[in-house]
């Protein structure tokens, strides 16, 4: 008796979403302390910042007229997905390859390291879709939202995010010793980009000579989008300008990510 | 002759079980500056992060607001209302952050601590070497902060000065309590718990607006916040406005403290002497 081959080769987006059903089977067990971070804690900074802070705001010109927590609130949702974005593209990434294995053991089956990634990829999109909308939705009884826009900011605030998670994704997939790396991206990246992208102040408000570091980050063209998706005021040219930015980070991102997977994971 | 340097107790104090302590705490102490002599980008990146907080809002916040009311009544301009009390929240993350996740990991993970009570050191000489660290790190970082208040031309009084002692000790209390809490943590997914305690007392301890923003009910909450002593305490020093309800500000971070330090080497002794 002879084992015959089932020849049988698991189709790309198959495989893909073989990981994310792996991912979904651990979220259902520990939902409730992430929706924690993704979901309530923009939230208490829309109180804090949007309604307590924003009290002591005039409205002016800077927040174009509009009251502060109508200003602010589609920008958190955006800098929030980043930081979620980022947050799950470090460590979880670093663990997959290193603590828990789940990378290399998936490869040793059918699946590949292009799969492994775009299982990744599509999970943190799924995540920052949801994150958004508990946010989008929590905050609709505290007057957040001027209109229905804000279903397509949780859209925005979802590019935003795997604009970021993408190269993040291949850093993480060249690192071995954790060391200081990811320390290093959060405090000296994201944590000026929340500052200084537009989230809480308009960038007009930097100096003209460090305002370039602005228009580089992702952060404030996801701000401009999920702003002009709300409030009005987007033109299609700059529109389409911020939509190629970010879908030209992600595709470098995932680029570099997908060449780092298979350095890694085929032995 | 001796390699280690003993301590002048007696053979009777060192061989009885309690052994809580040995005297030795300034040992963990070195070991933590050796330690981080190689980590200094993290080192740096702390004094980097309440540096940026307050560049942020001279240029952009503080623009939008313009002036703030002051602790005796008296207007001043809002990054002035600011920046005592982000050195007060920075002075709490910090001393968070070092003793609880990198608590946890040595804790947990490295097993430091079970190497070192190995040796002659007892858990309370664990507790107070890493609280010890931990304020000195605070410290380090308050005078940095100080500096650049100065710089900026925050600093118009001399009682302002005491803000870096007030800085210590708001990071003496948080250490000493989250390390406590970091002995009952028992896996990664919890530090959550840690965030939502944190992030809601840095937001809403009146860091970035006046206590009168509440409404009267919420307010008697804000004001069991640990975290709104030490800033009240910091804001009033800075514009030198000093009454005696200071005194009260800084009685509750002091028996904070004395709890947490109680709490950890109880906690200590009980999971690892076993």
């Amino acid at each position: 008796m002879s084992v015959s081959p089932t020849g049988r080769v698991v189709p790309a987006w198959h495989g893909a979403w073989l990981r994310v059903e792996g991912y979904w089977t651990w979220y259902r067990r520990y939902w409730k302390s992430n929706l924690y971070s993704t979901g309530l804690q923009p939230l208490l900074f829309l109180l804090a910042m949007g309604l307590g802070f924003g009290s002591q705001v005039q409205a002016g010109p800077a927040t174009g007229g509009l009251s502060y927590v109508h200003y602010i609130a589609p920008a958190l949702l955006v800098s929030a997905a980043l930081q979620n974005a980022v947050g799950e593209s470090t460590y979880p990434v670093l663990s997959g390859f290193k603590w828990q294995k789940d990378y290399l053991a998936v490869t040793a089956t059918p699946v590949t390291p292009g799969q492994v990634l775009g299982g990744h990829l599509i999970w943190v999109t799924l995540r920052l879709l949801l994150a958004g909308t508990v946010y989008a939705v929590i905050a609709v009884p505290f007057g957040a939202w001027l209109n229905a826009g804000a279903v397509l900011v949780v859209l925005v605030g979802a590019a935003t995010g795997l604009a970021c998670a993408a190269p993040v994704t291949a850093l993480a997939a060249t690192t071995y010793d954790e060391g200081v790396r990811f320390n290093g991206v959060f405090r000296f990246v994201v944590m000026p980009m929340t500052l200084f992208a537009g989230t809480f102040f308009p960038i007009e408000q930097i100096p003209l000579a460090l305002r370039w570091l602005a228009w580089i980050s992702p952060l404030w063209h996801g701000n401009e989008l999920a702003r002009g998706v709300t409030l009005g005021g987007l033109d299609p040219l700059p529109a389409l300008g911020h939509l190629a930015f970010l879908g030209a980070l992600f595709a470098a991102g995932t680029a570099l990510a997908h060449r780092y997977f298979y350095r890694r994971l085929v032995v | 002759m001796t390699v280690l340097d003993t301590p002048r107790r007696g053979l009777l104090l060192r061989v009885l079980p309690p052994g809580l302590y040995a005297g030795r705490a300034s040992k963990i102490i070195e070991r933590s500056v050796l330690a981080y002599s190689r980590m200094w980008l993290v080192f740096a990146s702390g004094v980097l992060e309440p540096l940026l907080y307050l560049v942020a809002f001279q240029i952009g916040f503080g623009r939008l607001v313009g002036e703030a009311t002051g602790p005796g009544g008296a207007p001043m301009s809002y990054v002035a209302f600011v920046a005592p009390a982000l050195l007060a929240s920075s002075a709490m993350n910090g001393a968070i952050f070092d003793s609880t996740f990198n608590v946890f990991f040595k804790f947990r993970y490295a097993k430091t601590y079970d190497a070192m009570l190995a040796t002659p050191i007892g858990p309370l000489d664990i507790a107070i070497g890493e609280i010890s660290w931990a304020v000195l790190r605070g410290g380090l970082y308050s005078v940095a902060f100080f500096v650049v208040m100065a710089a900026m031309g925050l600093v118009t009084t001399p009682w302002a000065l005491l803000l870096i002692p007030a800085a210590v000790l708001i990071a003496f209390a948080f250490a000493a309590v989250g390390m406590t809490c970091a002995t009952f943590l028992r896996s990664t997914s919890q530090f959550d718990y840690i965030n939502l305690v944190v992030v809601p007392l840095f937001l809403f301890s009146t860091t970035f607006y006046p206590l009168s923003v509440y409404p009267e009910a919420l307010r008697i909450v804000v004001q069991c916040s640990p975290l709104y002593h030490g800033i009240q305490l910091m804001r009033e020093l800075s514009v030198g406005a000093l009454h005696p309800g200071m005194l009260g500000h800084v009685a509750y971070l002091v028996a904070l403290a004395a709890l947490g330090i109680w709490g950890t080497a109880r906690r200590l002794s009980g999971l690892l002497l076993r």
